[in-house]
């Protein structure tokens, strides 16, 4: 990818662009010039660093939120299964 | 999530030919949460994504022997649950393959509501903020905290199937991408755009629940920008 030019408006994406990138810009995806490009905008844009901190924090803080868990009885069942497949 | 190595595999491996019922316990408990969010996305209950879980673990323990490391235990496991996910779903008649499923929902719904951005003929902020995003406790008072937990459950819970399963793999188990890719056999792209699609939804209702939005006057800033006077004062933010 070619070195984009110094910052210019033109260069400066739409804000409206600059949400459907988010993710790509956290997940390292985002090819260098265009995460360049980004980083330029988020120091001037406060509503498009507010929502790639809403994003992060969603993406950093829901650990332990669970509402799954393995029956015991099933666990315990297999667990069962296994020893006496071994004994077989 | 610690991944096991390859050496590590190997050790489970050697422990579960040799009947270790411990190392078959350490691998159920590890895993056993996972799979089930994966099975849901191929079966319509509870219920039957637990007897997923629970074909496919009989599935492990009887063919052990026939794993050849060619890639982890953990994909080969996931492997074996989405046959036996799609095998139940077929039953059900609801049996599509996890890709096809992300391609279904793959309909380019914009992140955030058109409505918040100016228009793109805007004169000087075109498709910049209209209503900026509404700002909520920040972590430290904790997202998982209080209310805001119940209205982040559902809405993962409301999520189409594969965002679902790609947010509760990535952010709730704390799977790496390679991994979630390995395990529901999609592109990494795939991957990327669910799990935005997920945060972004996430990120709406739990914008909705805070409530207020904060509009921006931009008639009044382009006013001051270009000299004119008005009437009204610009909102402080």
């Amino acid at each position: 990818m070619a070195d984009t030019p110094p910052h210019t408006p033109a260069d400066d994406p739409a804000c409206v662009e600059v949400v459907e990138l988010v993710t790509d810009y956290l997940e390292g995806a985002l090819p260098e010039a265009e995460a360049r490009r980004l980083e330029r905008h988020l120091d001037t844009c406060p509503g498009c660093t507010e929502y790639l901190e809403q994003l992060r924090a969603i993406a950093g803080s829901l650990r332990g939120l669970t509402d799954e868990s393995f029956p015991a009885e099933l666990r315990d069942g297999l667990i069962a299964d296994f020893r006496s497949l071994g004994n077989a | 999530m610690k991944r096991l190595s390859k050496s590590g595999d190997e050790d489970v491996v050697t422990a579960l030919r040799r009947g270790d019922a411990d190392a078959f316990a350490t691998l159920v408990d590890r895993h056993s949460r996972a799979m089930i969010r994966v099975a849901m996305a191929y079966v319509p209950t509870r219920a039957a994504a637990e007897e997923v879980v629970q074909e496919t673990w009989i599935a492990v323990m009887r063919g052990i022997d026939r794993f050849e490391g060619r890639s982890s235990l953990k994909t080969w496991i996931f492997r074996i649950l989405t046959n036996v996910a799609m095998r139940a779903g077929a039953r059900e008649r609801r049996s599509v393959p996890f890709s096809a499923l992300a391609e279904a929902e793959n309909t380019g719904e914009p992140s955030v509501d058109p409505d918040r951005f100016l228009a793109a003929d805007h004169e000087l902020f075109p498709g910049h903020w209209a209503i900026m995003p509404t700002r909520w406790p920040t972590p430290e008072e904790g997202l998982l905290a209080g209310e805001t937990r119940e209205v982040i459950a559902a809405a993962i819970a409301g999520l189409p199937a594969a965002q679902r399963t790609v947010i509760a793999l990535r952010d709730v188990e704390g799977w790496n991408s390679e991994e979630v890719v390995d395990a529901l056999e999609i592109s990494p792209g795939n991957q990327r755009i669910l799990l935005h699609r997920a945060r972004t939804r996430v990120r709406s209702a739990i914008e909705a629940y805070y409530g207020a939005v904060e509009e921006i006057d931009y008639e009044a800033v382009t006013a001051q920008l270009m000299g004119d006077t008005v009437e009204q004062e610009p909102d402080s933010q």
